[in-house]
This record gives structure tokens, sequence and C-alpha cells, in this order.
């Protein structure tokens, strides 16, 4: 609807002002307007290409060599074998597992606990601005600051906050031996997953909220007056309207935490089983020195990101259009 | 006077407000309600960043008990021993060093991203939203896929170690995050202004600075300061590609903890510090921080 309403204004404007005063030398000038046109375009676009992906075609030729940098002899043409390597590498194939299964929970986790915040600001109350720095807080500590915060202020066994608000709690009513688990050790990557989880979550109550505060304000009112109950509402209107927002969360998100490195490399130092891809091939690469196989295994993971981008660019694309259909 | 209206409107009122007052009062109660569960759980959820700056004050054994001394005397000590005065590398190369890198690299960011969100929202090239694609599918390809191949160039040409080689892939790490905002704040600016402001003679460098730059201003700061923030928290990169010299500030945070006993105010401390320019950085862009982070893609 909105479409129709405003371009027809914009294009006869557009079009009647080159048509009109000069003729002749039309088809040169036109190839020079549009390479004006192009012109502000072509450093970025060229610096990109130079810096981001150039070095990828670096990696993808380096992963079919077998090279290792502390036996530079030895170097040479090993066609397929690093692709085989990192399948039937025991670590490295843990190390697929745990990032697979450390960007889903870490992802979906926050999403929800994100839906549960976006819904309580999605109110007016008192102080409402104040709640929501408190709580976007936490996504704007330093990574590492965040990582470091957790494991030395919070899990630490001995005087973490953790236990130490625990032997502090149960103390009041006369407990003597409170438990006091040492947590990095006894669940690792629940560890990690919670620290991150709780720098994600402001993420997704922000694109979240913003999807809220989109809605048609019309359409819930009329839903109300015709007695539609908090949770039908939720259900039937506030829901299929967040779905696009979800995906993007859920998208945007994975995209960013395939990639963590700083919590894994601060908390357990890939230690205990927490070691996910981009750790395993930094290590691979700076300490075990094998760059065919880090190669290797930074194709898959290319390989395995490209999957969740084409999504994640169809769910871009689709609120993309949606703004310029708006706008 | 009291006298005539309070008979009048008396029946008039009561039976129009009867029926929905306990309704109307419940819902109230139950908005206050949920208002003072927000403010709990806002509370509770930025609790551990509230720790940290507490313990930062703290002085070391009263940061180190269990069960937690919540309070105990406010200290700047550990403040002191961060910038130097415990005799610890200091920490101000790190911190230039992280600065140097976050503000020429978003110096750079803007000077490539502006013109090319020109040319793709006010003066649209063709197939501009394939061009706009493709800077987003770089943004997808994770970093670690071209670590390897950077240090080697890096070692190679003698670049190891040297913040202008950080600046250089932090630029190209925004990039595509700047182009995609600054399209979307562009787009906001209303062509027929600029077309007004053509008609009435107004050469292309008055019309950016007048009309195009009041409008998009906010939404470029916000650019900037979303940039600033993501060069200043890379630790990747930084870690492999620097050593000694050109060590930035989260590379100092990993190094920092030691085995030594007693460290925990001055570790919160240095988060805390480490932690400010982004802070600020962040609560400055709040407005347009879900557009920036969801690329423009959400308004």
């Amino acid at each position: 609807m909105s479409t129709s309403v405003s371009t027809p204004p914009l294009s006869p404007a557009g079009a009647s002002r080159p048509g009109a005063p000069r003729r002749a030398g039309r088809r040169a000038s036109g190839r020079a307007r549009a390479w004006a046109t192009r012109a502000p375009l072509l450093p970025a676009l060229v610096f990109l290409i130079a810096v981001t992906q150039l070095p990828f075609v670096a990696t993808l030729v380096i992963s079919l060599f077998d090279w290792n940098s502390l036996a530079p002899d030895e170097r040479g043409f090993a066609g397929l074998a690093n692709y085989g390597s990192v399948f039937s590498d025991a670590s490295l194939r843990e190390s697929v597992f745990t990032t697979v299964l450390l960007t889903a929970s870490v992802v979906i986790v926050s999403v929800v606990l994100g839906l549960l915040l976006a819904l309580l600001l999605d109110r007016k109350f008192l102080g409402r601005g104040f709640v929501r720095t408190l709580l976007i807080t936490p996504f704007l500590l330093v990574p590492v600051s965040a990582a470091l915060l957790w494991k030395h202020a919070l899990y630490n066994p001995e005087y973490g906050l953790f236990n130490g608000a625990w032997a502090w709690f149960t103390g009041l009513f006369g407990v003597s031996a409170p438990a006091q688990p040492d947590w990095i050790s006894d669940m690792p990557l629940i560890a990690v997953e919670a620290a991150l989880v709780w720098q994600w979550t402001p993420f997704m109550m922000l694109i979240l909220l913003a999807g809220l505060q989109s809605r048609p304000a019309e359409i819930i009112e009329a839903a109300k007056l015709d007695g539609a109950t908090t949770w039908q509402t939720f259900r039937f209107l506030t829901l299929p309207h967040l779905r696009r927002y979800l995906e993007l969360g859920v998208l945007l998100g994975s995209i960013y935490i395939v990639q963590n490195f700083d919590a894994v490399f601060t908390l357990t130092s890939g230690g205990l089983g927490t070691a996910n891809l981009p750790y395993t091939i930094y290590q691979t690469f700076y300490q075990a020195h094998e760059y065919g196989l880090a190669s290797a295994a930074g194709v898959v993971v290319v390989i395995g990101t490209i999957v969740i981008a084409t999504f994640a660019l169809r769910v871009v694309s689709s609120l993309f259009s949606e703004e310029a259909n708006r706008a | 006077m009291s006298t005539l209206s309070s008979p009048r409107t008396e029946p008039a009122g009561r039976p129009r407000t009867d029926p929905y007052a306990p309704a109307a009062r419940r819902a109230r109660r139950r908005s206050a309600g949920l208002g003072l569960l927000a403010w709990i759980v806002g509370i509770v959820f930025c609790l551990p960043a509230l720790w940290m700056l507490l313990t930062s004050f703290h002085s070391e054994a009263d940061a180190a008990t269990n069960p937690p001394s919540f309070g105990a005397g406010l200290t700047l000590d550990s403040y002191r021993v961060f910038f130097g005065a415990g005799g610890g590398a200091s920490p101000w190369p790190p911190l230039i060093n992280s600065l140097t890198a976050s503000l020429f690299s978003t110096v750079f960011v803007l000077v490539l991203a502006l013109p090319a969100a020109y040319a793709l929202s006010i003066k649209r090239v063709e197939k501009w939203t394939d061009v706009m694609f493709f800077f987003l599918s770089t943004k997808m390809l994770p970093v670690v896929a071209g670590l390897l191949p950077v240090y080697l160039f890096a070692k190679n040409t003698g670049m190891l170690d040297n913040i202008w080689l950080l600046v250089i892939l932090y630029t190209s790490m925004n990039l595509p995050i700047a182009v995609w905002m600054m399209q979307s704040f562009l787009a906001d600016v209303p062509v027929s202004i600029i077309e007004a402001a053509q008609v009435d003679g107004a050469r292309l460098p008055t019309v950016l600075a007048r009309v195009v730059a009041p409008v998009a201003a906010p939404g470029i700061a916000a650019t900037a300061l979303i940039c600033f923030i993501f060069s200043w928290n890379e630790l990747l990169f930084a870690r492999v590609l620097t050593g000694v010299t050109a060590q930035t500030a989260p590379v100092f945070l990993t190094g920092f903890v030691t085995s030594q006993g007693l460290f925990l105010a001055q570790l919160c401390a240095a988060s805390v510090v480490v932690s400010l320019p982004v802070l600020a950085a962040g609560f400055a862009a709040q407005d347009k921080l879900v557009q920036g982070l969801s690329l423009g893609a959400v308004k």
C-alpha cells in the first residue's frame, strides 16, 4: 500500500530532470554519470575485498597443503587430506559438536530470557529507562572483562560471589557446611554458556523490544475490546508479529556466538571439553603450528556459517524490503 | 455551589464508574506489580556488574572473603595499584594502543562508508541491494578463517606487533556494519528536501553539508560509537597479531591474572577501567543501538 503512494511522486521528478537540456553526447555523459554514481562506492568495495576476501582465498589454498611451520622442509601438496583429518580427528570433531551445542544453547536461552525481559519492559512504569539501562549493561562490558568477572569474582570456589552468597544465605539458617561447588571444573560448558547468556540476553531483549513496540496498537486495542485474554493476545497477535524479530535475533546471535573466542579463551582456555571451533583453530595454528590443518578447519567453519548466513540474509532481506516499502 | 453540583454529578457518575472500578484498580495494581518485578529483575540481572564495581572499591583482603563482605569500607587502592602504584606493568600503553586502534579504525570506516552509503541510499547505483548484501556477507565470514594468511602476511612484511595492522583489520571488520547502518540513516533523509535544495541551485557539497548532514548526524554518530565498541572489544586478532608494543587493553587484561594470592579487587578495577569507554559509548548510542546491532533491519 505504501509503495503505491510513495513511488509515483519520486519517479517523474527524477525522470523529468535529465531529459530536458542536452541531447548531444548524452550516451557518453550517461556512462560518465553512471561511473560518477558508482565512484563513491569503489574505495569501500576494493578495500573490503582486499582485506577480507583475499585472506580467505589464501586459506583455501593453504588448506590443500601439508604444512607445519615447525617442519618447513616437509611442506607439500596434500590435496584434500587435511579435510579428511578434520573429520577424522577426534578433538576437531568434538569441537564441532561443542560449537553447535554452545551456540544453540546460548542462543535459545538468551532469546527466551530476552523475550521475557522485553515483555516486562514493554509497559510504562516508573524508572523504565533506568531499568533498561541496567539490563543492557552486561552487553556493554568488554567481553574479556565479563569473562574474567565470571571466572574469578563469581565462579571461584573459595571466594566467588556464588559460593559466598550461598554460604551467607545458608548461614542465616544455621547451616554450617553449605555446598561449595567448583563451578568451572564441575560444569565447564554450562559455566561458559551462563556467562555468554548473561551477555547476549540484552541483545535479544533490545531486538525483541523494538519488535514489540512496532506492533500496531489499534489491533491490540481491538483484540482487548473483543474480550481476548492477555495470553490469547500474546499467542495469536504478538508472537506472529514477533516471528521475524525472533528469527533475526536467533540468526544474528548465531553468527556472533559461533565465532566466540573471548569467553572460551578466558574462562577455560578451551579445556574440559569447552574448545569450540574458533578456539581449536587458533590452537591448531598458533600453538601446534599445523597451518594446513587449521586452514582446512577454517574452511569447514566457513561452509557451516554460510548455511546459517543464507537463512540470515533472507530474514534480513525480508525485513529490509519491508522497511524500504514503508519508507 | 458544591451543594448544587454534587447531587447532579453523583447519580450520573456512579453507575458509569462503579462496575469498572475494581477491574481498573486490579489492572493498575497488576501493572504496578509488574513494574516492581521489572525493577527487581533488572537489578538481579545487573548484579554481577554491580558486584564487580563494588569489589573494585574494596581492599584485596575484603574482596576475597567468604561469605562476601558486602559492607566493607571503600578504598581507591586497587585503582592506584592498577595504574602502576604497585610496580606492575603500566596499563597506559595498552589503553593508548586500544584507543589508537579504535579511533583511527572508526575514522577510516566513516571515510570509506559515508560515500558508499551515499551511493547506496541517496544517489542509488543500479543493483544497490546486491551490493548491500555483498557487504553483509563479508561480515558473516568467520574471522578465524582468514586469520592465518593475515598472520603470515604480517610476519613476512614485518607488520607483526604493529598497531596499524589492527587499525586496517578493524576497519574491514566494521565497514560492512557501518555501510548498512549509514545506508539506513541516509535513506531517512527525504529526497524532496535534497531536490528542493538542488532546484534552488545548491551544489553537491552544500547539499551534503546543509541538508544531508543535519538529518543524518545522529545516525552517523551512533555508527561511529558502535564501530568504536567493536574495535575496543576485539580479542582474537589482537591476541595473535600483537605482542609487547602493540598490545591492546583486552590482551593486557587476559595477561593480568597472575597466580599471586590476592588480586580480585585489582582485577575488578582493571575490568571496570577497560570497560568504561565501551559503557560510555554504549549509553551514548543507546537509542540507535538496536538499529546498529541489527544492521539497520530493526528501527
